[in-house]
């Protein structure tokens, strides 16, 4: 590639296509699966190339549920954004919440008391918890099963959003972070619930394992489809449980401390193959150990305010200057880069979705296999269109 | 291996379908609408309006239409028109309410900003999602007469946030109360006894003295 | 049919009664064709709401199973669903492309169902209740069953539509490959009943070892392999899931069935259930001694019921299996097809051969006999098994 007035880039071989109209070989067929889509994945459109059933082109066409959601935050005050964010991963919008209250608390220079880190942790873990249980449904929806995984998920994650909804009044849009903590404070009836659920989760996740972990049919769909290399995944800006299961030990929650993580031992699970099984694997390992995190946190979490009392949320101008702040969602590294000139509505505000950075690596893991595979890693990438779109 | 896996598989599934028919915690499905979940407090669904009174609503709003609400609203689906006279409100004082104040639940997205930053307990939460409506504007924008319910109500849908918003409303209405009885009291209270006039013999001498100032 | 005996209760002889009662004054061959139609008509509306309640039941257990209680607002618990979706399907529009070859496209279903239907002829649903009595009934019921499959790539090629086609074509490649293991599993029940008459494979089941013990097929080794092998390509012929990738909802290409709407998508389904019963019937006749009863003191209820209560056992199987395995993408699937399933029942042949040769062994022997038949069953199945799951298995995980 050549720009002028820069020494030219040298770019790695793309894959090479044999011609489209191949009198021997027959034509390549070009197909568009979406945007109304037959697996769950919201309004997402492939653009495929078939070479019979062989995936030799894929173009990821996506912007279809783009709301202008940056450009409206330049408009709104920050607090006026918190709901806002809710709606960007919406199955997590507590961990959404989360990330854009700690860049606000840091770009403002806010405290946070510890009762609040503590249960702004249980709930993160919660989410994580929901999140994977709800991505093992739909990847085995996508893989034919006729709904009854999907249908065991949503029974145990309509448990969690009962608590998020005594909790904060919704079951997905919470809008429950709040600059220099939290708006709501759990009751001690809360927590007990908290518990139970933590207790229970292991047995429906050995239930649910039983299912699917062993099952032949599952195996063979999954293993050795999709494989992603970590070099690739490192340098396409992969993160998250996907990241992790090509055998890079990367967590946000370990390399940042952010929160009271580090008072939590938890181990990070990796894979080895960076095929589709690892990544389920991955997350049923990590929804293991964030059953322990919630039982520690659930054990400990101490008494105290929780909102800085002198916190301030509305009318809030923090001083002019840039922050990029990042927690571990269960996608992956969700960032939000906040620049304030010192007025009430941001500059710049810039969310780092991971499932649209993971989903840029799309068409590599897809490349040389059948388009039956290509649904199924698909499903394996775990997006949420609200994200990749914003 | 070998077809194990899908025997567990199996052996799942009939363990879920025949409890079923006997374990709760296996036939999760609430029939609506014969059956209905029962929402927890918190549960939040749509602004309205508090009344002290249900036999007055439109006097005894709360809101004074400070226009806080408009302002924060993310999606901005309040208006509020401000009213150019004067009404006595609960506590009897003069005081300016909405003339118009108008939210359009179709825009509405429940984030409950507006009942954090009011700072007279005027607009709360409210519990309703039965609201389908024919009409997108007319059945769809509540004006005053629709969001306005009583403080019994409050009281009903979220007891323990009444509870803390009537103790908190008490208490102040007792210190301004104790405030105005303590002024009160100050300005009934008998003036300073003026000085005794002198004896004649020193009036001549003190007529030329300027009178004392009243007391 | 054979005339009945005078000693039998009156329940089992009632069908046969009521068609006489119907038929009695009629002279001789008019009464042969009334006869003939009276069961076309039974079978028909026996088929006919079996097929509908099935769908139901499917929809009900699928949702049992997910903790759901499945559709329950048309008519009581849901009965009059069937008929609602009946409705539904007859009142939308039929639409045939404009390039489509007319002639072929609306043949199809008819083809479909037609042949499905003709497989009923020569199962036996009771002691007297075989429609046609034919020496070579297994062989006409594969016969006609594959004829269904023609009727599939004449659904494809007549749409006139080339994922249509492509579809159609995986369907047929599917099919094809699994009738041999259908076929080859039924062989070894030929090899033991030695006849290829479905009554006469059903007598063969008769009688009890130990005055306990049914001689069905499915409880000595052979038959148990052979049941297993029959069921799994049954489920495959059907399209049923795990198999069910040419109708797959979540695959790109929509299926043979892309340009079919209204009444002719539902013969198309009803094909597929008449499919799915009558491959079940078959299975219950070869290996699960027909409409005989398991135990000598449970004869006094009727042959017809034994039947039933097998298909209906049966085709529940049929809806657990779907509720709960994902499916196969199709190279998987061929491959299971030839490279286990074929030389499973190949080995299998040679057990069940084995077994007739050896049935005047007795005592120690006997063990022996069983020994060697397990061993044909079971090892194939270890060695084809490991050999096909070779690339695939669980994994252990380490923590970073």
């Amino acid at each position: 590639m050549n720009i002028p007035g820069l020494p030219p880039i040298e770019l790695a071989p793309g894959p090479q296509i044999r011609a489209v109209h191949d009198e021997l070989h027959g034509d390549l067929l070009e197909l568009s699966m979406g945007p109304h889509h037959p697996s769950t994945h919201g309004v997402f459109r492939m653009v495929v190339t078939l070479d019979g059933e062989t995936v030799v082109k894929l173009k990821p066409v996506f912007g279809y549920l783009h709301r202008n959601h940056e450009k409206i935050a330049e408009a709104t005050s920050y607090l006026a954004s918190m709901p806002y964010t809710d709606r960007l991963d919406y199955l997590c919008s507590m961990t959404n919440n989360w990330a854009y209250a700690l860049a606000v608390e840091r770009l403002s220079g806010q405290a946070v008391p510890e009762r609040a880190e503590y249960v702004r942790v249980i709930l993160a873990e919660l989410t994580r918890l929901l999140n994977h249980t709800c991505l093992a449904g739909f990847l085995l929806q996508d893989g034919g099963a006729s709904g009854t995984p999907l249908m065991y998920a949503f029974r145990e994650r309509e448990k969690i959003l009962d608590l998020f909804e005594s909790l904060s009044g919704s079951r997905m849009m919470c809008n429950y972070q709040r600059f220099g903590g939290c708006r709501a404070d759990p009751s001690p009836d809360w927590l007990a619930a908290a518990s139970t659920l933590a207790e229970g989760y292991g047995r429906f996740l050995d239930e649910y394992e039983a299912l699917l972990t062993g099952n032949e049919i599952l195996m063979a769909r999954t293993q050795g489809i999709g494989r992603l290399s970590p070099k690739l995944a490192v340098s396409a800006g992969v993160t998250g449980p996907m990241l992790r299961a090509t055998g890079v030990g990367y967590d946000v929650r370990k390399v940042d401390g952010y929160g009271v993580y580090p008072r939590f031992p938890f181990r990070v699970p990796v894979g080895a193959h960076g095929d589709v099984y690892d990544r389920y694997m991955v997350r049923i390992l990590e929804m293991r150990e964030s059953i322990g995190i919630l039982r520690q946190a659930l054990r400990d979490i101490p008494a105290g305010p929780i909102l800085d009392p002198k916190s301030k949320q509305r009318g809030l101008r923090p001083k002019a200057g840039e922050v990029y702040s990042r927690i571990e969602g269960p996608k992956g590294e969700i960032g939000f880069f906040l620049i304030s000139d010192g007025g009430p509505n941001p500059y710049r505000y810039r969310v780092r979705p991971p499932s649209l950075v993971n989903l840029t690596i799309l068409e590599d893991m897809c490349l040389g296999q059948s388009i039956a595979d290509s649904v199924v890693i698909l499903g394996s990438v775990d997006i949420v269109l609200g994200e990749v779109d914003r | 291996m070998l077809g194990i896996g899908l025997l567990q598989g199996l052996a799942v599934t009939a363990r879920n379908f025949l409890g079923s028919f006997h374990d709760p915690k296996r036939f999760v499905t609430v029939q609506y609408p014969e059956e209905r979940t029962r929402l927890p407090e918190a549960y939040r669904n749509f602004p309205f309006l508090v009344s002290e009174s249900a036999e007055d609503p439109m006097g005894t709003l709360r809101c004074v239409a400070c226009q806080i609400c408009e302002k924060e609203c993310p999606p901005q689906c309040i208006y509020i028109e401000k009213s150019r006279d004067k009404k006595p409100d609960a506590g009897g004082r003069p005081q300016i309410y909405p003339a118009v104040f108008d939210i359009d639940i179709a825009v509405c997205m429940s984030c409950q900003i507006c009942v954090e930053v009011c700072p007279f307990d005027a607009i709360k939460m409210d519990q309703v999602f039965e609201l389908a409506a024919t009409d997108r504007f007319g059945g769809l924008v509540l004006d005053r007469h629709a969001l306005a319910k009583p403080n019994s109500y409050f009281q009903q849908v979220h007891p323990a946030e009444a509870a803390d918003v009537d103790e908190r409303l008490a208490a102040a209405r007792r210190a301004a109360e104790e405030k105005a009885r303590a002024a009160a009291a100050a300005k009934l209270a008998p003036p300073r006894p003026a000085p005794a006039p002198k004896p004649p013999a020193a009036q001549s001498a003190e007529a030329q003295k300027p009178s004392p100032p009243a007391a | 049919m054979s005339a009945p005996l005078i000693a039998e209760p009156l329940l089992e002889r009632a069908p046969l009664i009521a068609r006489d009662w119907l038929t009695h004054a009629l002279p001789e061959p008019l009464r042969w064709i009334a006869n003939s139609l009276i069961t076309i008509v039974v079978l028909l509306t026996v088929f006919g709401l079996l097929f509908a309640f099935l769908t139901l039941a499917e929809r009900k257990v699928l949702g049992r199973v997910q903790n759901r209680p499945g559709p329950n607002r048309t008519g009581w618990a849901g009965l009059l669903q069937p008929f609602a979706d009946g409705i539904k399907m007859l009142t939308k529009e039929d639409i045939v492309p404009r390039t489509a070859d007319r002639v072929l496209h609306f043949l199809a279903p008819v083809a479909i169902l037609g042949f499905s239907f003709l497989t009923f002829a020569v199962i036996p649903y009771g002691r007297h209740l075989v429609p046609v009595e034919l020496d070579a009934g297994i062989l006409y019921f594969f016969a006609a069953g594959s004829a269904t499959e023609l009727s599939i790539f004449m659904a494809g090629w007549s749409s006139h539509n080339k994922y249509a086609l492509v579809a159609a074509m995986r369907a047929l490649a599917q099919l094809i490959s699994y009738e041999l293991p259908l076929l080859l599993s039924a062989v070894p029940v030929v090899l033991a009943a030695g006849t290829l008459s479905a009554s006469g494979i059903v007598e063969a089941q008769a009688g009890y070892k130990w005055g306990l013990v049914p001689h069905w097929h499915v409880l000595t080794p052979w038959g148990a392999a052979s049941f297993a092998v029959f069921f799994i390509s049954a489920l495959s012929e059907s399209n049923r899931s795990p198999f069910d990738l040419p109708e797959a909802e979540s695959e790109l290409i929509a299926g043979h069935l892309t340009e079919y709407s209204g009444f002719k998508y539902a013969l198309f389904f009803m094909a597929e259930y008449f499919g799915m019963c009558a491959l079940c019937g078959m299975a219950v006749t070869l290996f699960l001694g027909g409409w005989q009863a398991p135990l000598p003191a449970l004869e006094f209820i009727p042959s017809y019921a034994w039947f039933s209560a097998k298909l209906l056992a049966l085709l529940l199987v049929f809806i657990w299996v779907r509720a709960t395995l994902p499916r196969l993408r199709m190279d998987q699937l061929t491959r299971f097809a030839w490279k286990f399933l074929v030389p499973l029942a190949l080995v299998n042949l040679g057990a069940s051969a084995f077994w007739s040769l050896t049935f005047a062994w007795t005592g120690p022997m006997q063990a022996v006999r069983w020994a060697v038949s397990l061993a044909l069953a079971v090892g194939p199945f270890l060695l084809l098994g490991l050999r096909l799951g070779s690339g695939i298995g669980k994994r252990t995980y380490r923590c970073a």
